[in-house]
């Protein structure tokens, strides 16, 4: 039996790689990708039409925006499976919903104070990841995994009690519903300003700049959305799945 | 995208999933996969796609492997085959 897999996989696996040689070559500028309308469109009118530098975050919030909306929602239902599926609610343990002592952070004194140190440093330089997206490599689930990861940092660190303080689980889908809620209300006023739905440019009235203007500054907006979601959610996640849906010990 | 180097981590992701294949302990193997991922990473950092890299190493390297080891530590640590 295992030597059929092996055989199996060997005949897969060399087809694949023979297959392989048919692609074009690293930056073909023959391959049709390359080619293609669509893609000298981007390269050479991202910059006039929406003054953000970064074409690959003007493709993905503006030109393409429905697909990274509905990404987004994508995130939020995963987190909202898992949390349905793992959280268990004990019965023998009283909510508590406030422990007495306030400092109960558990774990060393030496990886509790370096994890105090590090975890601001994280946030802000996520926060110029979400922030600066649309300008330089980053964006919002760039951003928001890392946002998310200080939390998990801070978990793994001082125990979840006390991460839940800062990000309880009412409060992480409160907030990633806000981010989509972020991301659509934004497509919604395109539409109250009489374009279609994610036409940022039709916002021109509401935001500093011109329309190409407006156009970066939506992307701003709709990647704060994303941002919001996805720290909620990767939060979420992992509390759920360290502590087996308990929500009362981490690691 | 220099060939030297984008062979010697080709080499090196191929020995990190035969070495994530061969472990018995889990969380070794969540760890090599993390390895994997960098390398993957860095690939992609040489190729220009830098959005992508980055995403690579905020999810790939970064959250899966966090979100690995809870899983590890809340089931078996050690493989069955």
């Amino acid at each position: 039996m295992k030597l059929f897999g092996f055989i199996a996989v060997f005949i897969v696996g060399s087809v694949l790689l023979v297959m392989t040689m048919d692609f074009p070559g690293w930056g073909d500028t023959s391959s049709p990708a390359s080619q293609g309308q669509v893609s000298s469109f981007y390269i050479e009118e991202t910059i006039n039409e929406t003054k953000v530098p970064n074409m690959v975050t003007a493709v993905l919030a503006d030109f393409r925006g429905y697909d990274t909306m509905f990404e987004t929602v994508v995130i939020f239902i995963a987190g909202i499976g898992i949390i349905a599926v793992l959280r268990t609610f004990s019965d023998h343990s009283s909510p508590a919903p406030d422990e007495p002592e306030e400092d109960n952070e558990g774990g060393d004194l030496i990886i509790r104070s370096t994890c105090h140190l590090v975890v601001p440093l994280i946030q802000l330089f996520a926060l110029y990841v979400v922030a600066h997206g649309h300008h330089s490599p980053g964006g919002g689930f760039q951003g928001g995994v890392m946002l998310g990861t200080s939390y998990i940092l801070f978990a793994l660190a001082c125990g979840l009690p006390a991460a839940k303080k800062r990000m309880g689980e009412r409060r992480a889908i409160i907030i990633a519903a806000v981010g989509i809620i972020i991301y659509a209300g934004w497509g919604v006023a395109c539409l109250l300003f009489g374009g279609n739905f994610l036409d940022y440019s039709s916002l021109d009235p509401l935001l500093p700049g011109d329309a190409q203007m407006a156009r970066s500054h939506s992307m701003l907006a709709v990647e704060i959305g994303v941002a919001f979601t996805v720290t909620a959610i990767m939060f979420a996640i992992y509390s759920n799945l360290a502590t087996r849906g308990r929500l009362e010990k981490g690691l | 995208m220099i060939w030297q180097f984008d062979i010697i981590i080709l080499i090196f992701m191929v020995v990190a999933a035969l070495i994530a294949l061969r472990v018995k302990d889990l969380l070794g193997a969540t760890l090599v996969f993390g390895i994997y991922s960098f390398l993957i990473c860095l690939l992609w950092a040489g190729m220009g796609a830098v959005d992508v890299a980055f995403t690579e190493a905020a999810v790939g390297a970064g959250v899966s492997t966090v979100i690995m080891i809870a899983t590890v530590f809340s089931t078996a640590r050690r493989s069955k085959d």
